[in-house]
């Protein structure tokens, strides 16, 4: 009897064993690595559908299964899933503050010895490696970039009515006064973006420092050694404030409306019949969104854009740009396999013929762009003279997430300017050191 | 679902399925079997202990240290050194629009004293009508079901019900769309700060919110409160002449009053404890924060866990006292059984 149920247990504890081993390597006669790996990215709908779509050639051919899940919250996501030591193995665009501070801490795993770095090296421009660069190593790759500081227009409407691209920031401002005393109004905006609400806000501010006071400022002023009631960083809330117009008036249904809408549907009243305004600013991403509100819009046709003139035009070709980058947690042989192929032209290009995307890297043929205007994006992106990251992004956290807040509270009441200033002044003194 | 996942970790899951239990069982019967070595009059004294032991000693791993750490840690600098009460002095500074002081107004006057009030009230009134209608039973789970849905797909379908197009643009938020049919501008519920920045109109439909999802449960424990007076009672009060208000005013209401007491203390600690209808609707914005969802965006996004902790410690602070009154009257309540 004892002896018999010896032989049970023991046989149990094979099983248990070899199913274990079996789930552990699980390689299989055909090559595939197999297994599991967790994405934590930012997109979801539409964007999340590209993403999807980027994703299956690579679970087709290694056979391993994309565990995909989507927030805005990503800095607080991922902060709690890191410290909780449950981080994904892959994740995008963390602020690269909050990447700094990771790397620091250890959290995150160097991508020199993971990612064949000659390759790399030929496939992107330098510029790019050194973005994801901290402290010597590579701790990110950009899969896709996009280019901001456009301004988006309908060109049946403008040729209709005869308005000309602005050439500079004086012939812009002439323009939207000349839009006014026409009846319509000159913009539409919307700053909603669930807990990321504002940072529509903030491309205005940052594009508009680059080009106003210059690199050296907006380098300074990232860095929190430039005050935020500086007379430059004044001057540029100033200066969008003249765009907004007085109480937001040049903006279509005013601040209720730029507060309440989505920045993903905030270019759609464009295309109604009448327009309801006639210019949106936002990145290069933003013509995803038009097609998939309005599927009759034709890319060229019915919408274009211009870069949006120089405030000073002492600083011509400087622009913000940003990139969905991707960083790995934890390394495993899927996740080695993920980041390896998330680098490649190839994977790149599905989302970059779906729209709404660029990329930087240099083995990806124009062709592959869907239309024109992405055409002209890449070519643009490539043109670009001073490329500039992402202000906010690189801000430590507080003081990224207080810039969005303050671009919602200006909208509110622009008169409040000076005590929002002085509010993000004293974040500044303490978000840099902690 | 893919739950394979489960299985790449075969010692763990083990451990849990198995060890769990085992532990459990052996710590019962191993404990049972200690104490009936004990001497008859010893047993009594030790035996709940022993039963009660795993709940303590759960309490307070997970819940009295980790307070303890965070009262220290709100006296601390977020690399441990001590700054006396410098975090607390850094939330409370710059009243009224600085520091931790909007969300600090927004929980201990505005969500506490609406959201309690209305869902006592709605609660109340349906509570009363529904006792007279012949479909009780089925209007009580419609007006209960909203408790079955999460906090957070609460906020979604609200947020719809509160979206906003500027005037003139087809409406397709409800509540907007009953404002325009009654030729009035649609109103941004969620960014109007309503009346002067004052940010009451925001808060209030925030709330409005949080109430729709709550009311069931207030509703349901009033009803049965209702149907414990002795019918009797009532009897007598109408054979008197009362009127129908009169007897609700006299008899019905007193006699209710210790379970309202304590439905109402619940809610308010539920009010001080709101978070994630603001987190889903306006993130914090237009003056909407409250305490709770300060400490988060502290702790996770400007990382300042010693800040966190501050704004923990004034939130339990304002805690405890509802706390100690509520348990009182529970135990009152009780002892009228």
């Amino acid at each position: 009897m004892r002896e018999t149920s010896v032989k049970v247990w023991s046989s149990v504890g094979l099983a248990v064993a070899l199913v274990a081993v079996a789930c552990g390597t699980q390689t299989n006669n055909s090559g595939k690595i197999g297994g599991t790996v967790h994405v934590l990215a930012v997109w979801s709908g539409s964007e999340q559908a590209s993403f999807q779509a980027v994703l299956k050639p690579f679970e087709e051919q290694t056979g391993i299964k994309v565990l995909y899940e989507a927030t805005r919250d990503q800095d607080a996501i991922l902060t709690t899933r890191v410290e909780a030591g449950n981080a994904p193995e892959l994740a995008s665009a963390p602020s690269p503050s909050l990447l700094a501070r990771f790397v620091r801490e250890g959290k995150v795993v160097a991508l020199d010895q993971i990612l064949d770095m000659n390759k790399l090296r030929s496939d992107y421009d330098k510029s790019w490696i050194d973005l994801g660069t901290i402290n010597g190593k590579l701790y990110e790759i950009f899969s896709w970039t996009a280019l901001k500081g456009l301004v988006w227009y309908d060109p049946k409407v403008w040729n209709a009515k005869g308005y000309k691209v602005p050439k500079t920031w004086d012939d812009l401002i002439a323009l939207q006064n000349k839009m006014k005393q026409d009846g319509t109004t000159p913009w539409c905006i919307g700053l909603e973006s669930g807990s990321a609400s504002g940072w529509p806000g903030k491309d205005w501010i940052e594009e508009i420092v680059l080009t106003q006071a210059g690199p050296t400022v907006y380098d300074a002023w990232w860095q929190g050694k430039q005050k935020w009631s500086s007379p430059e960083i004044k001057q540029a809330w100033q200066t969008w404030g003249q765009i907004l117009g007085p109480n937001d008036s040049n903006v279509f249904g005013g601040k209720n409306n730029i507060l309440a809408t989505n920045f993903g549907d905030a270019g759609t009243p464009m295309f109604a019949n009448p327009p309801k305004c006639l210019m949106h600013y936002q990145a290069s991403f933003i013509t995803d969104f038009f097609v998939k509100a309005v599927p009759t819009l034709k890319a060229g046709e019915d919408f274009t854009f211009f870069p949006i003139p120089d405030v000073n035009s002492q600083n011509a070709g400087a622009h913000v740009v940003a990139g969905d980058t991707f960083s790995v947690f934890k390394e495993t042989p899927q996740s080695r396999a993920l980041i390896a192929y998330l680098a490649t032209a190839k994977a790149q290009a599905i989302w970059v013929k779906r729209g709404g995307k660029l990329s930087a890297n240099k083995e990806m043929n124009l062709s592959d762009y869907p239309d024109d205007i992405s055409k002209s994006l890449a070519d643009a992106l490539v043109k670009t003279k001073v490329a500039k990251f992402d202000a906010g992004d690189l801000m430590p956290g507080a003081m990224g997430t207080n810039f969005w807040k303050a671009a919602l509270a200006f909208v509110s009441n622009q008169n409040e300017l000076d005590s929002i200033l002085a509010n993000l002044d004293k974040i500044q003194q303490t978000a840099y050191t902690s | 679902m893919d739950f394979s996942v489960l299985l790449t970790d075969i010692p763990t899951l083990l451990a849990v399925v198995l060890g769990v239990p085992l532990v459990l069982a052996a710590y019962i019967v191993g404990g049972e079997y200690l104490v009936r070595r004990l001497p008859d009059k010893n047993r009594p004294q030790l035996r709940p202990w022993l039963w009660v032991g795993p709940a303590i000693f759960l309490v307070a791993a997970i819940l009295l240290i980790p307070a303890v750490f965070t009262v220290i840690q709100s006296f601390q600098d977020n690399v441990g050194t001590f700054v006396g009460l410098q975090n607390y002095s850094t939330q409370l500074a710059d009243f009224p629009s600085g520091g931790a002081w909007i969300a600090i107004r927004n929980n201990i006057v505005i969500w506490l004293i609406f959201y309690t009030l209305f869902v006592l009230a709605f609660g109340l009134i349906l509570a009363v009508l529904f006792d007279r209608v012949q479909y009780e039973t089925m209007v009580k789970s419609l007006i209960f079901m909203p408790m079955a849905i999460s906090s957070v797909a609460l906020g979604v379908i609200w947020k719809f019900m509160f979206w906003y197009q500027p005037a003139g643009s087809p409406q397709t938020g409800t509540m907007n769309a009953i404002v325009t049919v009654l030729h009035h501008d649609p109103v941004a519920w969620l960014q109007d700060q309503w009346p002067n920045g004052l940010a009451v109109l925001n808060n209030l439909a925030l709330i409005g919110a949080a109430t729709w999802g709550i009311t069931g449960f207030s509703m349901v424990i009033l009803s049965a409160a209702l149907k414990g007076i002795p019918g009797e009672l009532l009897e007598a009060a109408r054979v008197d002449g009362a009127g129908e208000l009169t007897v609700f005013r006299r008899v019905i209401f007193p006699l209710m009053m210790p379970t309202i007491v304590v439905v109402g203390t619940t809610l308010v600690i539920f009010a001080l404890k709101a978070f994630d209808v603001v987190y889903v609707m306006t993130n914090g914005n237009y003056s909407t924060d409250v305490l709770a969802f300060r400490m988060y965006n502290l702790l996770y996004v400007s990382r300042d866990p010693a800040g966190a902790s501050a704004v923990a410690i004034i939130l339990l602070v304002a805690v405890i006292p509802v706390l100690i009154f509520n348990l009182r009257q529970f135990r009152a309540v009780e002892a009228r059984r």
